[in-house]
This record gives structure tokens, C-alpha cells and sequence, in this order.
């Protein structure tokens, strides 16, 4: 805990992960786990981008393939592909993607806005754009990406 | 533990008291005049009073008191148990829950209710027998001198009080007031000590009451060596005069009650003196300090004391020779009574022998439960594993892995019957609804419960109340006519409602029938008309006419009352029960009553399912649903306009719904002749022929929520983690057979925005 208050003070730190050629990350306290991808079993009437739920000691997990939820070209999963097991809000999602790259720790200061040229769609999940040694990495948010659904799902 | 925690647990106790309560009340009601029971009536009023009496919370003691004092006459034969009186006791034992649950959770209770109540019930208990023995304390005459006790004492570091004693007054009153005189015979048993109270408190709050003479008998104390030291060797014979009276004395020993033979009798002075004629031991006047005793009970049991006051010869001077005859027949009470406490005390302790039980927290067992179904797939995914790696199947291996996959099952099933519980106390609740709802429409109604020991799994249980509700007021409500009507239509005036719950073929299925008017057909069809749910000309059947009340914004009351009729009923009630995995229908016959039957599965966590193969995907149906399965042949099918095709059965038609196009799992329907045909039925009646490509086997699967971490998905009851570790979705037949029906599974828009 200790760790957690002084990451708040002294920067966050964050999971980066590759998906094609792009890095993004997430905040490293979403993340409960990574794990090698199995199988999913599908699901129907889902979207495209949902492959379909996974057991997870026990726990139906849904798993999102990232490339395709942030519009880029579906992945053909295969063994060397990561599943990001991340909560959002109250549920628990298995993120898809290629590979895990880095873990960081950053401070506001390494942080830029996200430039304007981004869609609507990509400025609504991107909360900015980090340059690190010469690479260029996109803070994702999982909730704007993933919003809570109780309200239209009752 | 804190005071908090223990508050909870009497909580839970008051909640099995009223329980009992309740039942024994009713079976009163039905004629039960087994003393047992109504000793059990009275114990649980009486716990109740005494653990709120603990706790400071006045109102229930208070409330109770009266209870209890009218349950006495009852207990004591003084009092018929008419119907016209359980009808009280019955409010009463309403108002005592009422009032546990205002203490629990704060909130308020009919002040105006229990108010009539405490008076209906102090009516039973003076109005017919005036002189009853239970009745308040004979109020001393005028302003009786007080008795010669009369400072208090400065209390000692214990908290004992020196009794100041004085000769003098021997004759000075009774002469002009009667005190009555009551001559307690007092002996305790071991479980008096074994359950922490002690005989000296007992004598020296006696002694508060009045002046008391003490008379320890220890005949039966044996020689040092013969000595068990855990036994009750002494009994006292007290005689005290008090203002009090019989009564006074007798809340003294209330918590003793059941642990010692008890003897209370008010008598006259010439009774005195010839029972003290009787003893062998005269009483010799001794002044005596009961802080002496306060060593701890092995004081008191090792240094018997005879324990004297002047207190025994302060009688009242003669009275009446009606007031003997009334001590007579008093004595002669007391003695019935104090007989029917022994018994009910054996009886506690048979109770007690016969079934033990813990009280977990639920938490604890749902843990358990979870484990338990890990333990269960993991088990299966081992085996898995294992006969795929083996090539020769009898290695030890297999054979210890056969023994490991009966011993999970055998966990498992022990698992789920720790959940499982009677659906008695839902019943018992569904008995109050009916007694206010009666109450309210002025109709005269019996409810019937027939097999409320029938068990099912508490999460069940926790959500059938709601249901039951709604359906009982319906029943009283809608379905009963009033009295008079009834009688006119040479029906008995008072009503029926049936109860009844039992297990069928995995499921508990529970039935409300009333013997009302049954469903006005016409009046649902009009009704139906004019809130546009069905065309003006639409031809229904009986059946299609009486499932229209389970449409969204029905009711056929005529006018909108408090109890039910604002048109959120019977939608509510299937989607509650449909939410439960249940199905819910309805039968009814004009003049004679309506028919609710609900089916429900057992448990929430289990389901026995078939696994069936569908366009590639594994899926479970649940296996309640499916009536039979069979191997269409190519003769059987037939089409029916564009897309439609039928599957003759036995000479009757039968739609075929695809569950892979109705899933999107493909494209275009599969073709019938390789698959196979699952007939099921569905609520409403009808059935449909499910069309799935191949059956894998039968099994009993641990029902996972897909809602937890994804979403609701149409046609998709719940998961399952299937022995080769991956998920298989449990299919929702309703939802497929309502969808085959045209209304196309709702695309949730949800679905877009979720993970």
C-alpha cells in the first residue's frame, strides 16, 4: 500500500503493450493479471470484437480483441499472443493483445495531450501520449473504452 | 463477543420463536389441543419476553407480557382456544414479530394495532376468568403500612443486601389487610447451577419481596465421600409475605423455571402453621445476614444455612371461606402447571438430543459451495486429461480417479444440503399476508399448507417470497368472493386457499389454488382489448386467454385497492419467477377456482443438462426442458411457407426451430435429417422441436453468471466450465422457442458498448 501512495506522489506506473506496431498502455493498478491466450468460446449476438469467454480459475471471463475494439485489423490469435486480465469498474475483462512491452513509471510531466488529429472516437479512450526513449505510447483508459452497462443492461 | 453480537443471535432465536409460534398457534386452530403444544406456544412467547426483557427493549416486553399471561389461561385450561380467541393470539403473534423487527432494525410499529391488541388480549385474560391466577397481583388494600422492611440497607461490595430483621410486628397487620402469605417449595436441579444461576440470588430477591422465612432441607445431602460435586443436594422451603402475592414470587423464579421443581402457593396462616407442624425441624427464629452466603455458590452449597425471618407468622388473619376454596383450587393449578413444565422440560431436552445444530454465517457456505464446484470441474478436467494420456485404461491412476470423482460428487451433494431448507417459514408468511388481506377485504379465508418440509436451496427460497406475495393477494383479492356471495352460490362462505409445495422430477413445484370464481374470460379478453394487448377480433384459447394476465399493466379488479390491482402483478410475478429459472402457469375453471402452478429448480447452482453440439459450438440445454429426443427423418419434415418447417410427431405438427441460426452460429438453416431433434416444452404450453447437430451426453454442470463480468446475452440462460476446462453456454429454451416464434432475440444495445 505504501507503494501504491507513493506512486501517487511520484508518478504512476503503467503496463505498455504492443498491438501491430503501436504501443499503448494502461494503469498498472487495473491490471490483476497476464496470461497466454486459449481458446475462447463464442458468444452470440456478441460484437466483433468480443472472441468470446474464456474460464478463468472458475470465472467467466470475457475476452476483447484490442486491435479491433481500437479499429485497427483483427488479430489471428495464436499461442505467443497476451491476454491483459484488467478490471473495469465492477466486471473483469481479458484484453487480447500481442505482446506485453514494459512496465513504466511516469509523472505528469512525461504526459502530453493528445494531439487533434485523432478521431472523436480514439480522443474519447485516449487520455494522452507519452515519449519515451524515442517511442511514442498511448495511455489507454479501460473505462471510457469499456462504460458500465447495469443501467441498460436491466 | 460484544453486546451487538449477541443482540443478533437473539434475533435469530426471537425469529425460530415466532416461528414456532406461529405453527403452534395454527395447529391450535386446527384443533390441536395437545398441551405440548401449547406449551411450546407459551415457551416461545415466554423466551421471547425474557431475551427482550435482557436486552431493555420494553415495548416487546411489555407486549409479550400480556401475550404470555393470556397464553397462560390458555396453558392452564381456563381459557378455551376458540377460534374467535386464536384469531387474537394469531394478530398478537403478528404484532410480536412486528415489534422484534422494529427493536432489530429500528423503525415503527401500529401503535394503534398492538394497543387494541394488549386490550383484546388482557380481555381473554380477566373477562372470562376474573380470578385468574395470572391476572395482576391483588392490589394490597388502600395504602398498606409498609411491611417492616422498609430502608434499604447499604449494599455490600457484592451487591448483597443485609436483610434487617425485627420480632415486633408479629400480629400487627393482617388484622386489618390481607398480604398474602406464599409458601414456596424450591428445589433446585443440577442444570439450575450447570446453566450459571445460583439458588442464593434466587432467596435473596425472594426476600426483597416481603419478609420470608427460609427453611434449607439438606436430607439429601450425602457423606463427603459420596459427594458428586456437580449435583444439587439442598432444597428450600421458603414462605414470604408479600404485597406481591403468588405472582410477585413467581417472576422471581422465572428463569429458573424449567430447572427446579417449583411449588407456589398462597395460603391462609392455619395452612402455615400446620405446614410448619408438618416439618420435622422446627423453625427457630435465627437473625441472618445473607451477605454471609456470598462466598459463590460452593459456599452456599457447603455452609447450608437455615435460614429464618419473622416473616412466617406475619399472615393474614382468616379471610373468607371462599377465598380457601380459591386457594384450593389455585394449589391444584399450580400443581397441573408445574406438572406440564416438567414435561415440556423433558420434552426440551428429547428436542435437544434429537438434532443438533450450528449457525453458520452464509457467507462461510457459499465459499464452500464455489470451492466445492471448482473442486468439481477440476476433478473432471484431471480425469480428462488423464484418459488421454493413457494408453492402457486400467492403470491405479484410473482407477483412484474413478474413487476421486465419487467422492467430489458425494462432497458436492452434501455441499448443496447444507443450503437446503424447508420452505415452511415462507409459508408460514404467506399465512400472515392471508390473515391482513382478509382482514382488509373482509373475506373469510383459510389458507391450507400442505409439504412446507419439502426442502430446496435457500437462494430459492430467499426469492420466493416476493412471488408468493403478489400471487396470495391476487388469490384473496381478485379470486375469492365476498361471503355473502359465496353463500348464495351454496359454496362455504370462508374461502380456500391451497398451499402446496412438493418435488417433481428435480424441481419443487408449488401450487396456490383458491376456490374462488376463477378467471371472467370475457373480462380478461375485454380488458385485453381495450389496453390494446390483443386484436378486437383475435381468436384465443381458454389457455391464451387465461396467460393474458401475465401481460405487463393487467388487472381485472374493478377498482384499484391498497392490497393489489395497480396493474404490477402477475408480469412481475413470472418475471420473477422466470428470473429464478422457473416457469410459472395457470389453470382455471369458472365458478370453481384458479390453479397457479410454479416450477422451480432445486438449487441455483447446479443444473442437470444435456451437452449437444451446434455448428461447431458445445452447448448446454437444460435437461428439465426437453421432453424427448429423437432422429428426425426426411419424411417426418415438412415445409411451411418460406422458411418454416414442421416435424410430424406421432401425427402431430411441431415447428423446428434451427438453435444455430437462431443463435447467428450460421447463416442458413441446417438441414434436419443430420442433426438432432430435442423436443422441448416451453412455459405457456406448446412445443417446439430444437434442432441441434449431434448430442454429446448427459450431465449435471456448475451453473456460472455470464452477467457478472460480461452482459445479459439473448438466448443464453448462464455458463458452464465443461470438463476440458472451456466455457459452454447454457441455452435458454424459452427465450430460443419465444424467438422461433418470430419476435427475433432482442439485439442488446449493451452489447456494443461492453467487454
Amino acid at each position: 500500500m505504501t507503494n501504491a501512495v507513493k506512486n501517487l506522489t511520484h508518478g504512476r506506473e503503467l503496463i505498455a503493450f504492443r498491438i501491430g506496431d503501436q504501443e499503448f498502455c494502461v494503469n498498472i493498478m487495473s491490471v490483476r493479471e497476464i496470461r497466454g491466450w486459449t481458446p475462447a468460446t463464442p458468444m452470440p449476438h456478441a460484437p466483433s470484437y468480443v472472441l468470446g469467454v474464456i474460464n478463468l480459475r472458475g470465472v467467466v471471463l470475457p475476452i476483447v480483441d484490442m486491435s479491433l475494439r481500437l479499429g485497427m485489423k483483427p488479430v489471428e490469435p495464436t499461442v505467443r499472443h497476451v491476454i491483459i486480465v484488467a478490471q473495469v469498474g465492477p466486471k473483469v475483462v481479458g484484453l487480447l493483445v500481442d505482446a506485453v512491452s514494459d512496465i513504466l513509471t511516469v509523472t505528469d510531466e512525461n504526459m502530453q495531450p493528445t494531439p487533434d488529429v485523432a478521431n472523436e472516437a480514439a480522443k474519447a479512450y485516449a487520455r494522452g501520449i507519452l515519449a519515451i526513449e524515442g517511442r511514442m505510447i498511448c495511455l489507454l483508459e479501460l473505462e471510457a473504452l469499456f462504460p458500465h452497462t447495469e443501467s441498460e443492461a436491466a | 463477543m460484544d453486546m451487538n453480537e449477541i443482540k443478533e443471535i437473539f434475533f435469530q432465536e426471537c425469529e425460530e420463536q415466532l416461528a414456532e409460534l406461529e405453527s403452534g398457534l395454527l395447529k391450535l386452530n386446527d384443533g390441536d389441543r395437545d398441551p405440548e403444544t401449547v406449551n411450546a406456544v407459551f415457551r416461545a412467547v415466554h423466551s421471547i419476553k425474557g431475551g427482550a426483557g435482557a436486552f431493555g427493549l420494553d415495548d416487546l416486553v411489555s407486549f409479550a407480557h400480556v401475550f404470555e399471561t393470556t397464553l397462560d389461561c390458555v396453558r392452564s385450561n381456563k381459557l378455551e382456544p376458540t377460534q374467535d380467541v386464536l384469531k387474537v393470539m394469531l394478530k398478537s403473534a403478528d404484532v410480536l414479530a412486528d415489534l422484534t423487527n422494529a427493536a432489530r432494525d429500528g423503525g415503527s410499529v401500529d401503535e394503534a394495532r398492538s394497543r387494541t391488541l394488549i386490550r383484546e388480549l388482557e380481555a381473554l385474560a380477566h373477562g372470562e376468568v376474573p380470578a385468574a391466577a395470572e391476572a395482576p397481583a391483588p392490589k394490597p388494600v388502600a395504602a398498606a403500612p409498609a411491611p417492616v422492611v422498609v430502608e434499604k440497607p447499604p449494599v455490600n461490595d457484592e451487591g448483597f443486601q443485609p436483610i434487617p430483621f425485627s420480632f415486633g410486628d408479629f400480629d400487627e397487620e393482617g388484622a386489618d389487610h390481607y398480604v398474602p402469605t406464599v409458601q414456596v417449595s424450591f428445589k433446585p436441579k443440577k442444570d439450575l447451577y450447570a446453566k450459571g444461576n445460583e439458588a442464593v440470588l434466587l432467596l435473596r430477591d425472594v426476600s426483597r419481596l416481603g419478609e420470608m422465612s427460609v427453611y434449607c432441607d439438606m436430607d439429601a445431602l450425602p457423606t463427603l465421600d459420596k459427594m458428586n460435586p456437580e449435583e444439587a443436594y439442598f432444597s428450600w422451603k421458603i414462605s414470604v409475605t408479600t404485597e406481591k402475592g403468588e405472582d410477585g414470587v413467581r417472576s422471581v423464579f422465572e428463569f429458573a423455571e424449567w430447572d427446579c421443581d417449583l411449588d407456589i402457593q398462597t395460603i391462609e396462616e392455619d395452612v402455615v402453621s400446620e405446614a410448619s407442624g408438618d416439618e420435622e425441624l422446627p423453625m427457630q427464629p435465627v437473625p441472618f445476614d445473607l451477605s454471609m452466603l456470598d462466598d459463590g455458590g460452593a459456599a452456599a452449597a457447603d455452609e447450608p444455612a437455615i435460614i429464618e425471618s419473622d416473616a412466617a407468622a406475619a399472615v393474614a388473619a382468616a379471610e373468607t371461606a371462599t377465598k380457601v376454596a380459591q386457594v384450593a383450587s389455585r394449589a391444584a393449578e399450580n400443581k397441573a402447571a408445574a406438572a406440564a413444565s416438567a414435561a415440556s422440560a423433558a420434552q426440551a431436552n428429547q428436542a435437544a438430543a434429537a438434532g443438533q445444530t450450528i449457525r453458520v454465517d452464509l457467507d462461510r457456505v457459499d465459499r464452500l459451495i464455489n470451492l466445492v464446484g471448482e473442486l468439481v470441474i477440476n476433478q473432471a478436467m484431471l480425469s480428462q486429461s488423464v484418459v488421454e494420456n493413457d494408453n492402457n485404461g486400467t492403470s491405479s491412476i484410473n482407477m483412484g480417479l474413478e474413487e476421486l470423482q465419487q467422492l467430489t460428487r458425494e462432497i458436492q451433494d452434501s455441499v448443496m444440503a447444507i443450503r437446503a431448507q424447508p420452505v415452511k417459514p415462507v409459508f408460514q408468511r404467506m399465512a400472515r399476508t392471508v390473515r391482513e388481506i382478509a382482514d382488509i377485504t373482509g373475506k373469510s379465508v383459510r389458507l391450507i399448507t400442505e409439504g412446507e418440509n419439502t426442502e430446496v436451496d435457500k437462494t430459492v427460497i430467499d426469492k420466493l417470497a416476493e412471488p408468493l406475495t403478489h400471487m396470495i393477494r391476487n388469490a384473496v383479492d381478485h379470486g375469492l368472493e365476498m361471503p355473502e356471495k359465496r353463500e348464495a352460490l351454496g359454496k362455504n362462505p370462508e374461502g380456500t386457499v391451497r398451499l402446496t409445495a412438493k418435488h417433481r422430477s428435480g424441481r419443487i413445484v408449488i401450487e396456490l389454488a383458491d376456490d374462488g370464481a376463477g378467471i371472467n374470460r370475457e373480462k380478461v379478453r375485454q380488458k385485453a382489448i381495450d389496453n390494446d394487448l390483443i386484436a378486437a377480433d383475435a381468436n384465443l384459447s381458454d389457455e391464451e386467454i387465461d396467460n393474458l394476465i401475465f401481460h405487463a399493466g393487467f388487472s381485472t379488479a374493478d377498482k384499484v385497492s391498497d392490497l393489489s390491482g395497480r396493474g404490477v402483478g402477475m408480469d412481475v410475478v413470472k418475471r420473477s419467477i422466470q428470473a429464478l429459472g422457473g416457469r410459472i402457469s395457470i389453470s382455471s375453471k369458472p365458478g370453481q377456482g384458479s390453479v397457479f402452478t410454479m416450477s422451480l429448480p432445486l438449487t441455483l447452482a447446479v443444473l442437470d443438462g444435456m451437452v449437444v453440439t451446434v455448428a461447431g459450438q458445445t452447448l448446454v440445454v437444460p435437461l428439465t426442458a426437453i421432453v424427448e429426443t429423437l432422429q428426425p427423418e426426411a419424411s417426418a419434415i415438412h415445409s411451411f411457407g418460406a422458411s418454416q418447417r414442421l416435424i410430424s410427431i406421432r401425427n402431430s405438427f411441431c415447428p423446428l426451430v434451427d438453435v444455430g441460426k437462431i443463435l447467428n452460429f450460421r447463416a442458413t438453416q441446417a438441414n434436419p435429417i443430420e442433426g438432432v431433434a430435442l423436443l422441448v416444452e416451453s412455459e405457456g404450453g406448446g412445443q417446439r422441436a430444437l434442432m441441434v447437430d449431434a448430442i454429446q451426453g448427459q450431465r449435471q454442470v456448475v451453473i456460472k453468471s455470464l452477467e457478472a463480468n460480461y452482459t445479459h446475452v439473448p438466448g443464453i440462460a448462464a455458463a458452464t466450465i465443461l470438463g476440458d476446462g472451456r466455457v459452454a453456454l447454457i441455452l435458454d429454451v424459452d427465450a430460443v422457442v419465444a424467438a422461433s416464434r418470430g419476435q427475433s432475440l432482442k439485439q442488446d444495445i449493451s452489447l456494443a458498448a461492453t467487454g
